[in-house]
């Protein structure tokens, strides 16, 4: 193949970007499941996703 | 009737929740097919004819097309969140635009530098700043990463969301001007010869994994959108949550 250099390169740059994409996002929600899963761990969830319907906002974060 | 039940839906999607929901659900298909077209696109790319004049060089088009394409695709979709932020004050708007912006930083700098690989062979240089074309989408790359560095600085994601929607509100005028350089001024770079207005120039045999490559990009742009959203979503509830469990420690501390 002529000029397989320019054309070679310009794949591997363009699957180099795309896996670093790829990884990014991966990476980025892998790591803010966890930190939502370390807090309802120590106790604090969302108030939308409370357990049982009659806990009071006092029992919050016990 | 339709239209209220349409505008109900698209109120619906505002609720991060059900957005998360929804993303869960289309994602893995969106992947799925996006990971077909590219084999198909791949495979057509390297098995059809190279061009008579260019030989093979005119395999670069099929990764630099559908990269440039998605540089002015992001940004528009970045302009349509800016007005959805300002004008509508969409909870997902803002969301939206800062998770495009790397993502179209990336495929501008892929558009940059599979262009120059191209340029190199066929036109002799890797890169020269009198062309409008090549000068005008570096603007462009230049644009977003000072939207994600704003973004970065202010640490309101409201306020962030409010001064970034302005500032690529006015940065769209660039995107014309990407568009129409090569009819406006004399380039190096060739005219339009897929998006014209008399139907495409361009054989079909060039045409076919052209346009293979471009739906599987965009779909690729679609699905990574949606994730880093999510994550965005999610890294906003932390934050949340993090401040209100300082608030409550702190409540302890002082009773």
């Amino acid at each position: 193949m002529k000029y397989a250099f320019y054309v070679y390169t310009s794949y591997g740059v363009a699957t180099f970007v795309i896996l670093c994409l790829i990884a990014w996002v991966w990476l980025d929600g892998r790591g803010r499941r966890k930190d939502l899963a370390e807090l309802e761990a120590s106790g604090f969830r969302r108030r939308s996703a409370q357990p049982t319907v009659e806990s009071p906002a006092k029992g919050e974060g016990t | 009737m339709s239209d209220s039940l349409a505008i109900t839906k698209f109120s619906d999607l505002a609720n991060p929740t059900r957005f998360l929901a929804l993303v869960g659900k289309v994602v893995p298909w969106l992947a799925a097919i996006t990971a077909i077209l590219f084999a198909v696109g791949l495979y057509l790319a390297f098995t059809t004819e190279g061009d008579y004049q260019q030989g093979d060089t005119v395999r670069i088009m099929y990764v630099h097309v559908p990269s440039a394409w998605l540089a002015m695709m992001c940004y528009t979709v970045m302009a349509v969140s800016a007005i959805g932020t300002l004008v509508w004050r969409h909870p997902l708007a803002d969301v939206s635009h800062k998770a495009a912006a790397p993502l179209g930083a990336a495929f501008t700098l892929l558009a940059l530098v599979t262009g120059s690989l191209w340029g190199k062979p066929m036109w002799g240089t890797w890169w020269t700043w009198g062309d409008a074309r090549l000068t005008s989408v570096f603007i462009l790359f230049l644009m977003y990463l000072g939207l994600i560095a704003l973004n970065r600085a202010i640490a309101d994601p409201s306020r962030a969301a409010r001064v970034s929607s302005v500032l690529i509100l006015v940065g769209f005028v660039n995107i014309p001007i990407i568009k129409f350089s090569v009819e406006w001024w004399n380039t190096l770079h060739q005219k339009a010869s897929v998006l014209r207005l008399d139907g495409p120039t361009i054989d079909p045999e060039f045409l076919r994994p052209l346009l293979v490559m471009a739906i599987a990009f965009t779909l690729l742009f679609f699905t990574l959108h949606f994730l880093a959203m999510r994550n965005e979503i999610l890294r906003r509830r932390v934050t949340a949550q993090r401040r209100m469990a300082a608030r409550m420690a702190s409540r302890g501390d002082a009773a």
